[in-house]
């Protein structure tokens, strides 16, 4: 009786070792792929186009473990930050207003479209004109690239809020610190989360070309300088700091999301 | 109505809904009224569309009347909405539980809103649960609980807080037969015990009659009250009652108004 059962659960074990190794060497293949490629590229081609991994790894620990250029990257993650804090508050705020008043969103929601139309780019021209120090520059730039989606997507899942469970929680009548606390912000969390993943990406992209144009410090003003001496190893190197901090910040929001949202039914069947 | 006076009242109550800007205004109450007493059970049997969602969400303040008055214990409730924070609870046709908090933390809900200290929320909210027998069930969030055992959470979330008026818009419509009896016994228990006044929305002839002490017969297109029948039996009942021959007989009279 109990040989059946320490064979199973031995199995079992096994089973799941092996797809846990699974799991992870699909995740690593691709990776690895592309690297393999780039290594026999090295073999083929003068460093200045496709310089060894091994050199891209000495510089890669040379960045993180100097604090003189490590500082540059903290700075640029500093600004990633803080250009996405102030954009989903300012967001948040204007998509309440715009969930709250028909004519708010009729006004606002063409401004936005407009804003979203402009080019990153455009930004970093206009607040180089309009602005003499650094910080506010790029703090700008952050905030009008991200903003739109922030504002469209807090304001989508206001909307899509049930209406049902809505009227519920406003049959207890609530003061609206207690909606906002028990009802809006649990429902509409997922919606933020996403939103943060997506602009997440975006504002890596964003703070390179802000501070390509802009800045005296960061990874984008680093690249810069690894482009004006053809180093190519340096600026792979600096662009996988700033790779490397949007998959730390992913990997972060989703353990938030598996804490957060524990309470939703998993389905033994999937998409 | 009752030696202490009714504590629902509507008088010349209509309200309509414009459906769009060209089309005529859409009458789903007209010219309703209605006194309930203290204590009261009322059972409102209708078809489809016959208005009674809407004269509970009028009652509970949700939305206020195009025309007449509505007042409970002497108030607004529309006007007056704060004021009855704790005291007007509904239990809705589906559960309505937030599926972010378990059912103990759906049960606190309203207790929340009084500013209840968590730990006799806590307890407040265990004690329902176990009275409707959902202990061992308060950790488990609501997609892990059955059909029944939700409608129950949303029957504790709104018992909890002690009201005085219970609106209850079909709330077994979606259960079986069995689970449907039980919550009907256990209902008719906690309304002896805690003496709420019950306003109960129910599709169904024999749970109107089994339930109400009134039932009133509502007809639709627009709302308006058919008849007020009321349910002489004794206000102890147990499934065996519908056997009676005095339970047949307001049955068949409750079904004649309904197709007439």
């Amino acid at each position: 009786m109990t040989m059946p059962q320490a064979e199973t659960s031995l199995g079992t074990a096994t089973w799941s070792v092996t797809g846990l190794g699974r799991r992870a060497l699909s995740y690593v293949l691709p990776f690895a792929v592309v690297a393999g490629c780039w290594q026999i590229a090295s073999l083929f081609f003068p460093p200045f186009l496709f310089p060894s991994l091994v050199d891209v790894s000495k510089r890669c620990v040379d960045i993180l473990f100097s604090w003189s250029q490590f500082s540059d990257v903290l700075a640029t993650v500093g600004r990633i930050l803080a250009g996405l804090a102030g954009a989903f508050i300012i967001g948040a705020v204007l998509a309440v207003l715009m969930a709250r008043s028909r004519a708010v969103n009729d006004f606002l929601s063409p401004i936005l479209t407009l804003f979203q139309g402009i080019p990153a780019l455009s930004w970093v021209v206009f607040a180089i004109i309009w602005f003499h120090g650094i910080e506010p520059r790029i703090f700008f730039i952050m905030v009008m690239t991200t903003l739109p989606a922030f504002t469209f997507q807090v304001l989508s899942a206001l909307q899509a809020m049930s209406r049902d469970l809505m009227e519920m929680v406003m049959s207890f009548r609530p003061t609206r610190t207690k909606l906002f606390r028990t009802m809006i912000i649990p429902a509409i969390l997922p919606d933020i989360l996403t939103a943060w993943k997506v602009n997440l990406g975006n504002a890596s992209r964003v703070v390179v070309v802000a501070e390509l144009v802009g800045a005296t410090g960061g990874v984008g003003y680093e690249l810069l300088q690894q482009q004006q001496v053809f180093d190519m190893a340096g600026a792979l190197a600096w662009t996988l700091q700033l790779v490397f901090f949007v998959l730390i910040a992913q990997a972060v929001l989703t353990l938030i999301e598996s804490v957060a949202f524990r309470y939703r039914a998993v389905s033994e069947r999937s998409l | 109505m009752t030696a202490t006076g009714p504590i629902i009242s509507l008088e010349q109550v209509s309200k309509s809904f414009n459906k769009s800007r060209s089309a005529p205004a859409y009458i789903a109450v007209d010219r309703l009224d209605l006194q309930v007493g203290q204590g009261q059970m009322l059972a409102l049997l209708g078809k489809t569309g016959c208005g009674k969602s809407t004269i509970f969400n009028m009652i509970a303040g949700l939305t206020e009347p195009t025309s007449g008055s509505v007042t409970v214990d002497g108030r607004n409730p529309f006007r007056e909405f704060d004021s009855f924070r704790g005291k007007i609870a509904i239990v809705f046709q589906g559960d309505r539980l937030l599926p972010w908090r378990t059912a103990v933390q759906n049960v606190e809900l309203g207790l929340e809103m009084l500013d209840v200290p968590a730990g006799r929320r806590k307890e407040t909210a265990m004690h329902w649960l176990g009275r409707l027998g959902l202990r061992g069930h308060e950790n488990d969030y609501p997609h892990a609980l059955s059909g029944g055992m939700r409608q129950r959470v949303s029957i504790a979330r709104a018992l909890v807080s002690d009201p005085k008026i219970l609106l209850m818009d079909e709330p077994f419509g979606a259960l079986d037969e069995i689970t449907r009896d039980r919550l009907n016994e256990e209902l008719l228990r906690i309304w002896g015990e805690t003496k709420t006044t019950i306003l109960f929305v129910t599709h169904s002839i024999y749970e109107a009659a089994f339930l109400g002490q009134q039932v009133m017969v509502m007809a639709a297109n627009p709302g308006r009250v058919k008849e007020i029948v009321p349910v002489d039996l004794p206000r102890q009942r147990d499934l065996a009652l519908r056997e009676t021959e005095r339970f047949v007989k307001i049955t068949a009279r409750l079904r004649g108004l309904l197709g007439s």
